[in-house]
C-alpha cells in the first residue's frame, strides 16, 4: 500500500518500534484478524493530539481529551505515560505504552533469552501498580491507598469508612506486615483475576 | 366560580333577578378535561416515586397503564366516554413529536455516531424483518379456516404487523444500568428505539396506502421501497438544513435570551410540520434538526436557556407519553373489544418469535463489523428487552376506519402491549441479573479484588479514550476538521478553542456546581489526600484492627454502591424519565479542580521542582491566566450576566465566605506562559476563582476546627495574609515526594499581586 509505506517512512525507528511492541503492521499469513496497521492508526492519533505538531506531547495536549478528564484517575493514567523527569512524550514512548494493553499472545513461543514482552502479565500489573504508587518507591502505602480509594469513590462515603477499607484491603495483601503492599504482594493478592482480560484493549491486538 | 352577570346599571324591575352564582361548564370544558387529564398523569408519576421499590421492579409504563385501567373501570361503570381526543390529527401533530424530540436531544451524539452503523442496522432492518416476518406468518394463520379470518388481506396483515413491530425498550434501559452491560448495547437499544419509530410510521403509511388499493402489482412495490428510502433520506437531509437554520439563528441571540428556548421548539417543530407536508418522515427529521442543533446551540444559548430547554422538553416529552400509556389503558376498558384467540394469540407468539429470530441472525451478520461483538447475553437482553409502546397503541387506535377489522387489530395490539410491558418489563430484571450472576461468584471477591479489579476497569476506559475508539474514527475525524474550520466559525457566536475544563464546566450547570462546591468545600479538604498527611505518619504505629465478616460485607456493600462507575454510564442517557444527572461528573471535576489548585500553590515553590511539577496538572492549558485579575477581554454577554449575578447572589447567602468580587490573587506561577488569547469565560474565571477560595476556605476548617471568621471580604491582601497564617503551620515535608498530588501545599511570603 503506497500510502502505508509513506507513513511508514515518517515514523522513525519504526522496525524497532514493532519489534519491542508486537504491534503488527500488516496482516501476516498466521494472524486470524485482518484489522489494518494499528501503528499507522496510533501515529494519526499521536498527530491528532499533537495539535501543534511539535512532534512530542505535553500533558495539556492529554488534558484536552475530554472523556479522560471525565475519568477518576484520569490525572494518574496520564502520569504513567511520563516518566519520572521528564515533560513530553515522543511517538515511541506513546506505542510502548500502550503496548501494555495488547492482548497477551497466548502462542507465543517461549524463548528463554528473549526479553518479556511488554504485554505480559506481569507487566500488566506493574502498569497498574503504578497508578497507585505515585512516589515510585516500589510499595503502595496506606495513604496511596487511600488517595486512590477517595478518587473513585463517591463523596457520600465517610473518611472512617475509607479508612477502614483501606486497612481491611492492606491486611489482605499484606504478607510481610510492613503496612504497605509492595509489588510481589500485589501481585500475590490478584491471582484469581484474569488480568489479561481486564487490562487488555481488544482493538490493539 | 361565583359569576356576577351585571351587565346594565341599572337592571330592569321587570325582569327575573339576576343570577348571583353561575356554572358554565359547557365553555371550559375542553381546556379543562385536558388539564385534568395532564394532571392525573402527573399524580400519578408522583405517586410512583413516593414508594421507591415499586420503579426498581416494575417499569413506569406498567404502572401507567395500570392506573389508566383503573380509571377505565371507574369510567365504564359510571358509563362514561373517554375524552375522544386521541384522534389521528392529534396524535400526529401534537402527542408525538415531544416525544420523538426528546429522545433525539437527549441521545448522546458520539457514541451515536460510533455505532451509527449497527443502530441502522438493527432499526432499519430489524424492524423490516419483523414486520414482513410476522405479516407473512399471520397471512399464514388466516389461511387456516378455522380461525375465521379468511377476510383479512396480505396488505392488512402487514399493516398490523409493522403496528405491532415498533419497539420502545425503555424498560430495558433501566435494568441494563444496574447490571454492568457495556455502553454499545445501551446506546443500540437507544438508537433502535428511536429510529424504529420512524421506520414504523413510514411502513405504516406506506402499507396504509398499499392496502386500501385493490391489486397491488410489482411496480407498485418496488416504487414503494424507493418510496422508503426517498422518504427516510430526505426526513435526515431535512432535518440537518433545520439544525443548521436554528444554530445560526441562535449566534445572533445574545441580547435576547429570553425566547431562545421558544427558538428552539418552533424550529423543531416547523422541521416537524413542513416534512408532514411533504410527506417525508417527520420524525427522522425532528430527531436529525434536534442532533445537529444540540451541539452548537449549547454552546451559543446562556446557561438559563439551556436548562430551560432540557427542562421543557423532558417534561412535554414525558407527559405526552404519560398521556398516551393513559389511554391505553382506559380504552382497554371501555371499548368494544373484538376477540379472536387464535388469531391474537398467534400475534403474539409470532411478534416474540420474530423478534428473537431476528436479533439472532442480524447480530450474527454485523458481528465482525463490529470492534466489540454482541455476545449472547446481549442479545438476549435486546431481544427479550423488546417492550411495545406508546406508538405502537396510537397507530393501532388511528387506523383509518375502511380496515374492516379495526377492532381486532386494536385488540390485537392492546394484548401484544400489555403483555410485553407487563410480563417482559417486569421479569426482564430478574432474568438478566441470573445471567450475570451466573459468571461471577461475588462472595469470593477479596476487598482487594474488587478495588483493583475498578481500578483496571478505568484504566482500560482511559486508555481506549486516550486511543480514540477506532471504528469511524476516519470520518470522525475528517468530520471534526470540517467542523472546526468551518462549521464553527459560522453557527457559533463567540468561536473560542476551549479547554475541556471551561467547556465541561458550561455544560455543567455553574450554578449548581457553586452549591455543590459550596457543601463539599469541607468534604474536599478533609480528603486524606494532603492535609491528614501529617497525621498520618504520626500514627504509623497502629495496632491491627480486626475485621468481623459483617464488617466485610459492609465494605462491599459500600464499594458496589459508591464506586464510581465507568465512563459515562451515569451521565446522559440513563434514564429516559429523568433529567440527564450531571453529580457524578461534578464532584469528579470538582476534585481535579481542587487538586489542581493545590498543585498550583504548590507548585510555585520549591525552586526547580516547581517548575517541573507545575506542568503535571494535566488539563488547564497553557497560557491560562490563572493569575489575571481582569475581566476577560471579550465582551460580557447580557446573558453571561445572569450568571454573574447568580454567583453574586450565592454569595450573599453565605455572607462569612468571601464575595464573588474579591479576585483569588494567585500568585503568579512563573512556569505560565500567559497568552494573550483570552481563552476564558467570566463563567469559567469566576468558578475557578471560588473554588479556590472554597478549599482554602475548606482547609481553613479542617486546619482550626472551627470557622474562621476573619476571613477576608474583598481584600485580596487581607486574604492572602490570612491563608499565609493558616497555612505556614503546616511543616515542611522533606520527603522526595514529587507528584503534587502528595505534595503539601506551603505558601511562599509573597506580596499580593496588585492589579
Amino acid at each position: 500500500m503506497g500510502s502505508t509505506n509513506s507513513t511508514l517512512l515518517k515514523i522513525p525507528n519504526v522496525e524497532v518500534l514493532m519489534q519491542e511492541t508486537g504491534l503488527k503492521l500488516v496482516a501476516e499469513e498466521n494472524c486470524l484478524n485482518v484489522s489494518p496497521a494499528h501503528i499507522i492508526r496510533l501515529h494519526d492519533r499521536f498527530k491528532a493530539l499533537d495539535k501543534e505538531g511539535r512532534g512530542h506531547l505535553c500533558p495539556h495536549d492529554f488534558g484536552a481529551i475530554k472523556e479522560l478528564a471525565m475519568n477518576p484517575i484520569g490525572d494518574r493514567i496520564i502520569g504513567a505515560f511520563f516518566s519520572p523527569g521528564k515533560e513530553t512524550v515522543d511517538f515511541h514512548t506513546f506505542v510502548k505504552i500502550l503496548a501494555h494493553f495488547r492482548p497477551v499472545d497466548k502462542d507465543r513461543p517461549k524463548e528463554p533469552n528473549s526479553p518479556e514482552p511488554i504485554n505480559s502479565r506481569s507487566n500488566k500489573l506493574k502498569f497498574a501498580f503504578q497508578l497507585y504508587d505515585q512516589d515510585k518507591d516500589g510499595k503502595i502505602s496506606r495513604d496511596e491507598l487511600l488517595q486512590v480509594l477517595r478518587a473513585m469513590l463517591g463523596m457520600q462515603v465517610t473518611d472512617e469508612q475509607l479508612e477502614s477499607i483501606a486497612d481491611r484491603t492492606i491486611q489482605e495483601a499484606d504478607l510481610d506486615r510492613d503496612d504497605t503492599i509492595s509489588f510481589e504482594e500485589f501481585r500475590k493478592s490478584l491471582e484469581k483475576i484474569n488480568i489479561d482480560h481486564k487490562m487488555s484493549i481488544r482493538f490493539l491486538r | 366560580m361565583p359569576q356576577v352577570e351585571d351587565t346594565d346599571p341599572d337592571p330592569d324591575p321587570g325582569e327575573t333577578t339576576q343570577a348571583v352564582f353561575t356554572l358554565n361548564y359547557p365553555r371550559i370544558q375542553i381546556p379543562f378535561e385536558i388539564t385534568l387529564w395532564v394532571l392525573l398523569a402527573s399524580f400519578a408519576k408522583i405517586g410512583f416515586h413516593v414508594y421507591h421499590k415499586i420503579t426498581v421492579w416494575v417499569p413506569e409504563s406498567c404502572l401507567l397503564i395500570s392506573i389508566g385501567l383503573i380509571v377505565g373501570g371507574i369510567m365504564h361503570s359510571l358509563h362514561e366516554k373517554p375524552p375522544a381526543v386521541l384522534t389521528s390529527n392529534a396524535f400526529f401533530l401534537y402527542m408525538l413529536p415531544p416525544i420523538v424530540l426528546d429522545s433525539g436531544y437527549f441521545m448522546p451524539t458520539r457514541p451515536f455516531f460510533e455505532n451509527f452503523g449497527t443502530v441502522l442496522w438493527f432499526a432499519v432492518v430489524g424492524t423490516l424483518w419483523n414486520s414482513i416476518g410476522i405479516g407473512i406468518s399471520l397471512f399464514a394463520i388466516c389461511q387456516i379456516e378455522v380461525f375465521g379470518v379468511q377476510d383479512i388481506t396480505l396488505q392488512e396483515n402487514f399493516l398490523f404487523a409493522s403496528i405491532i413491530s415498533a419497539v420502545e425498550p425503555v424498560a430495558v434501559l433501566t435494568v441494563f444500568e444496574d447490571i454492568s452491560v457495556h455502553e454499545q448495547l445501551y446506546i443500540v437499544v437507544f438508537g433502535e428505539c428511536l429510529f424504529n419509530d420512524a421506520v414504523t410510521v413510514v411502513l405504516y403509511n406506506l402499507f396504509n396506502h398499499v392496502a386500501a388499493l385493490e391489486v397491488v402489482e410489482a411496480g407498485d412495490v418496488f416504487l414503494d421501497i424507493g418510496r422508503f428510502f426517498v422518504v427516510g433520506l430526505g426526513g435526515t437531509i431535512f432535518g440537518a438544513l433545520f439544525g443548521f437554520v436554528t444554530a445560526f439563528t441562535t449566534r445572533f441571540t445574545g441580547k435576547v435570551r429570553e425566547i431562545e428556548p421558544l427558538i428552539i421548539f418552533l424550529y423543531s417543530y416547523l422541521a416537524y410540520l413542513i416534512a408532514e407536508l411533504f410527506a417525508i418522515s417527520s420524525i427522522m427529521a425532528i430527531v436529525i434538526c434536534a442532533l445537529t442543533m444540540k451541539y452548537y446551540v449549547e454552546e451559543n444559548v446562556s446557561q438559563r436557556s439551556c436548562t430551560t430547554i432540557r427542562h421543557v422538553i423532558k417534561m412535554v416529552g414525558s407527559v405526552s407519553e404519560t398521556l398516551i400509556f393513559f389511554f391505553l389503558g382506559v380504552v382497554t376498558i371501555t371499548t368494544e373489544h373484538e376477540w379472536n384467540w387464535g388469531y391474537i394469540l398467534f400475534a403474539l407468539l409470532f411478534a416474540l418469535l420474530w423478534r428473537g429470530l431476528g436479533i439472532l441472525v442480524l447480530t450474527q451478520i454485523i458481528n465482525p463489523f463490529r470492534t466489540i461483538p454482541f455476545n449472547f447475553k446481549d442479545q438476549f437482553g435486546l431481544a427479550y428487552g423488546g417492550l411495545r409502546g406508546a406508538v405502537s397503541f396510537a397507530l393501532a387506535f388511528t387506523l383509518p376506519d375502511n380496515i374492516g377489522r379495526k377492532d381486532l387489530f386494536i385488540t390485537g395490539t392492546i394484548v401484544v402491549i400489555i403483555f410485553t410491558v407487563f410480563i417482559q418489563g417486569i421479569t426482564i430484571r430478574p432474568l438478566l441479573k441470573l445471567m450475570n450472576v451466573r459468571k461471577t461468584n461475588r462472595n469470593q471477591e477479596t476487598i482487594n479484588d474488587e478495588i483493583h479489579k475498578r481500578l483496571m476497569e478505568h484504566t482500560v476506559a482511559g486508555i481506549e479514550d486516550l486511543c480514540g475508539q477506532w471504528s469511524h474514527y476516519y470520518w470522525k475525524d475528517k468530520f471534526m476538521k470540517f467542523n472546526n474550520r468551518i462549521l464553527r466559525k459560522i453557527l457559533i457566536r463567540d468561536n473560542h478553542p476551549e479547554s475541556s475544563i471551561v467547556a465541561l464546566y458550561k455544560k455543567l450547570e455553574l450554578q449548581n456546581a457553586m452549591e455543590v462546591l459550596d457543601q463539599m468545600s469541607g468534604d474536599i479538604s478533609a480528603a486524606p489526600s494532603l492535609i491528614s498527611l501529617h497525621e498520618e505518619r504520626k500514627n504509623a504505629s497502629k495496632s491491627r484492627k480486626k475485621f468481623l465478616s459483617s464488617d466485610v460485607t459492609n465494605m462491599h456493600e459500600l464499594l458496589s454502591k459508591n464506586m464510581y462507575k465507568i465512563r459515562h454510564r451515569t451521565v446522559s442517557y440513563t434514564n429516559k424519565h429523568t433529567l440527564p444527572d450531571d453529580i457524578t461528573a461534578r464532584e469528579i471535576l470538582m476534585r481535579r479542580h481542587t487538586s489542581l489548585r493545590r498543585s498550583l500553590r504548590a507548585g510555585s515553590f520549591h525552586g526547580t521542582n516547581a517548575a517541573k511539577m507545575s506542568q503535571k496538572y494535566f488539563s488547564l492549558p497553557m497560557g491560562r491566566s490563572l493569575n489575571s485579575r481582569f475581566p476577560p477581554r471579550r465582551l460580557v454577554h447580557a446573558g453571561d450576566g445572569d450568571i454573574e449575578s447568580e454567583i453574586n447572589y450565592s454569595s450573599i447567602r453565605h455572607p462569612q465566605r468571601v464575595s464573588s468580587k474579591a479576585v483569588m490573587p494567585l500568585r503568579p506561577l512563573n512556569t505560565l506562559k500567559e497568552v494573550a488569547s483570552s481563552v476564558n469565560t467570566v463563567d469559567g474565571q469566576n468558578e475557578e476563582q471560588r473554588g479556590c477560595r472554597r478549599s482554602h476556605l475548606g482547609s481553613n476548617v479542617s486546619r482550626s476546627g472551627h470557622l474562621t471568621s476573619h476571613l477576608p471580604h474583598g481584600s485580596s491582601r487581607n486574604c492572602s495574609d490570612g491563608d499565609h497564617d493558616a497555612w505556614v503551620e503546616e511543616p515542611q515535608n522533606n520527603s522526595d515526594v514529587q507528584h503534587p498530588l502528595m505534595r503539601r501545599p506551603h505558601w511562599l511570603p509573597q506580596k499580593p499581586h496588585d492589579k
